[in-house]
């Protein structure tokens, strides 16, 4: 490393310091804050430490709504992973052995699901339609039918790196195509999978604008809609709704220092031509 | 004697994925054409040709919310790839703590947008913020960063580009990687400088990252909703708001078929903008 390299690091690091730290300090700061303290908005050490109790208000608040909130937003990404895992390895791995004058259609499809934009208001139709409106497995539903494109694009070119000949060898054991896909083909597909577990959980845990369209309802809060609610009730207490922050800011910060590598994989899947 | 064998890869594969997609997605999306056309109560729906279209290209605040969107998606697509592009080259160049500065980038893109939302929120406040009261150290007046009519719009780009620029930056770091280190070592031996590496083996090199960032933030800022709506609400008044806080106004109150028809161009705008740029960088890839 020349001297040049290191003192543009350390400049660099500075900076970065400044613009892309300080706003999580900010948010851990105000967190551990009394409600006095907090209200002035300052950059600041925190006088007295009120971690506990700030954190017990935060839970306790509106008969413990954020514990719901987090049951909620769990099973929801839960139960959406899981099909997206499932579904979108089926059709990833059909479209990717099959060649036929159907695969321009789905592909057409997929590109579709990843550019047009929901039309939320038909899709509330449909919903009550169906007596899915404003229910948690309807809500799951809907993060499977907006989130398949993205795993049926990335199965899909990963399935071309698995030769074929591991198909046939399991055929000529008399294998039925189901017993193909689940035993042999799906076990091989660990490395998307998993990149696709952390990045569908993130986008799935984060996402708001679907709940609050899908999903309204006290019973049905999700984390980021608490988050949201929070923000006019805790008008005055910044301390409590900073501590929601910190709580909500936490699961992405764990899963990012465990699953770095996969996280990069599947961001850049898209990106660069593949 | 060997019938016609079933092949192993079977159609009804992609029948749970199609059944979903097709029911929440592609329906809705079908219906929306003509939802758009009607007074619609959920229940009931009238037709009533394109009268929401025309309210729409009438009132003048829901022209402004498409204005704002088409400024506030170009803003944040451009600023996000230059700047994308430069932070992947200085961290690419062997500096000190790159990995961990990596890391501190693009942290921000994994965290809940509500809570980003309200954190700026905080620290743009008018007087108690910490952005002012930084810039009052230096002498400068700040200004009130999410309740001036004319910078609200700004504000909030800037709040996504902090928050996207580390996705940019991410695949522009792949698409370097990619570049052979060949073409830089030629490129020194025929004596030129950094400054000319960069804009003539770097910039056009890296092309493909290029055309998936533009292309990637484009459809993010058209679309682009939470963001806007955890700091301004489209506000004050209507000055900060886009396609998708729109549809959600009328939403909210109630006119179904206008937001709708809000939907409707919103799809046509994305892809107005979309289909062009991407055949006209595929044409380009043919060129080069």
């Amino acid at each position: 490393m020349t001297p040049r390299q290191r003192n543009t690091g350390l400049i660099a690091t500075a900076v970065a310091t400044v613009i892309f730290i300080t706003p999580f300090l900010y948010i851990f700061f105000m967190a551990m804050k009394t409600k006095k303290e907090a209200a002035l908005f300052l950059f600041s050490w925190p006088s007295e430490w009120h971690f506990w109790a700030n954190l017990t208000e935060v839970i306790q608040a509106r008969n413990y709504m954020l514990l719901l909130a987090y049951f909620n937003s769990t099973v929801i990404t839960v139960g959406a992973v899981t099909m997206l895992i499932i579904f979108g390895a089926m059709v990833g791995y059909v479209l990717q052995r099959r060649q036929s004058g159907w695969n321009r259609v789905i592909y057409g499809l997929v590109l579709a699901g990843l550019i047009v934009p929901p039309a939320v208001v038909p899709t509330i139709w449909v919903l009550q339609g169906l007596g899915l409106f404003k229910t948690i497995h309807g809500m799951v539903l809907i993060q499977v039918a907006y989130g398949l494109a993205f795993s049926v694009l990335l199965y899909r070119s990963f399935i071309g790196t698995i030769p074929r000949d591991l198909d046939e060898a399991a055929r000529i054991d008399g294998a039925t195509p189901w017993q193909i896909f689940f035993r042999v083909i799906l076990p091989l597909l660990k490395p998307v999978t998993v990149t696709l577990i952390v990045v569908q959980s993130i986008a799935i845990f984060n996402d708001f604008t679907n709940p609050l369209y899908y999903l309204p309802g006290k019973d049905n809060v999700t984390v980021q809609l608490t988050l949201f609610n929070f923000q006019t009730q805790f008008q005055s207490q910044f301390n409590l709704l900073f501590m929601n922050i910190l709580l909500v800011t936490i699961p992405p910060l764990l899963v990012f220092i465990f699953f770095n590598r996969q996280i990069v994989a599947g961001m850049t899947a898209g990106g660069v031509k593949g | 004697m060997a019938s016609r064998q079933k092949s192993p890869y079977p159609y009804w594969f992609v029948l749970p994925a199609a059944v979903v997609f097709v029911t929440l997605f592609l329906v809705p999306t079908f219906a929306s054409f003509w939802f758009s056309m009607t007074r619609w109560d959920l229940f009931e729906a009238h037709f009533i040709g394109w009268d929401n279209y025309h309210q729409f290209f009438k009132e003048p605040f829901l022209v402004q919310g498409l204005v704002n969107t088409l400024i506030y998606a170009v803003l944040t697509s451009a600023s996000k790839s230059v700047l994308g592009l430069l932070l992947a080259v200085l961290l690419t160049s062997g500096i000190l703590w790159q990995g961990f500065l990596r890391s501190v980038v693009f942290f921000p893109v994994l965290v809940s947008t509500i809570g980003i939302g309200i954190t700026f929120q905080a620290l743009m406040h008018p007087t108690k913020g910490v952005i002012n009261i930084a810039l009052a150290y230096v002498g400068i007046d700040g200004p009130s960063w999410l309740s001036d009519p004319g910078l609200a719009l700004y504000s909030v780009a800037f709040i996504d580009l902090w928050k996207g620029v580390g996705l940019a930056t991410l695949i522009y770091i792949a698409g370097l990687a990619a570049i052979a280190p060949d073409y830089y070592e030629a490129a020194r031996i025929d004596g030129a400088t950094r400054v000319q590496q960069f804009w003539r083996v770097t910039v056009p090199l890296v092309r493909p990252a290029t055309v998936t960032v533009i292309t990637l933030s484009l459809i993010g800022g058209l679309r682009s909703f939470d963001i806007i709506w955890a700091t301004t609400r489209g506000g004050p008044g209507f000055s900060s708001d886009v396609l998708a806080s729109v549809i959600y106004k009328q939403y909210q109150a109630g006119f179904y078929g206008l937001a709708t028809a809000g939907n409707v161009i919103l799809f046509m705008l994305i892809a107005i903008i979309i289909l062009p740029l991407t055949w006209w960088f595929n044409r380009r890839e043919v060129d080069l």
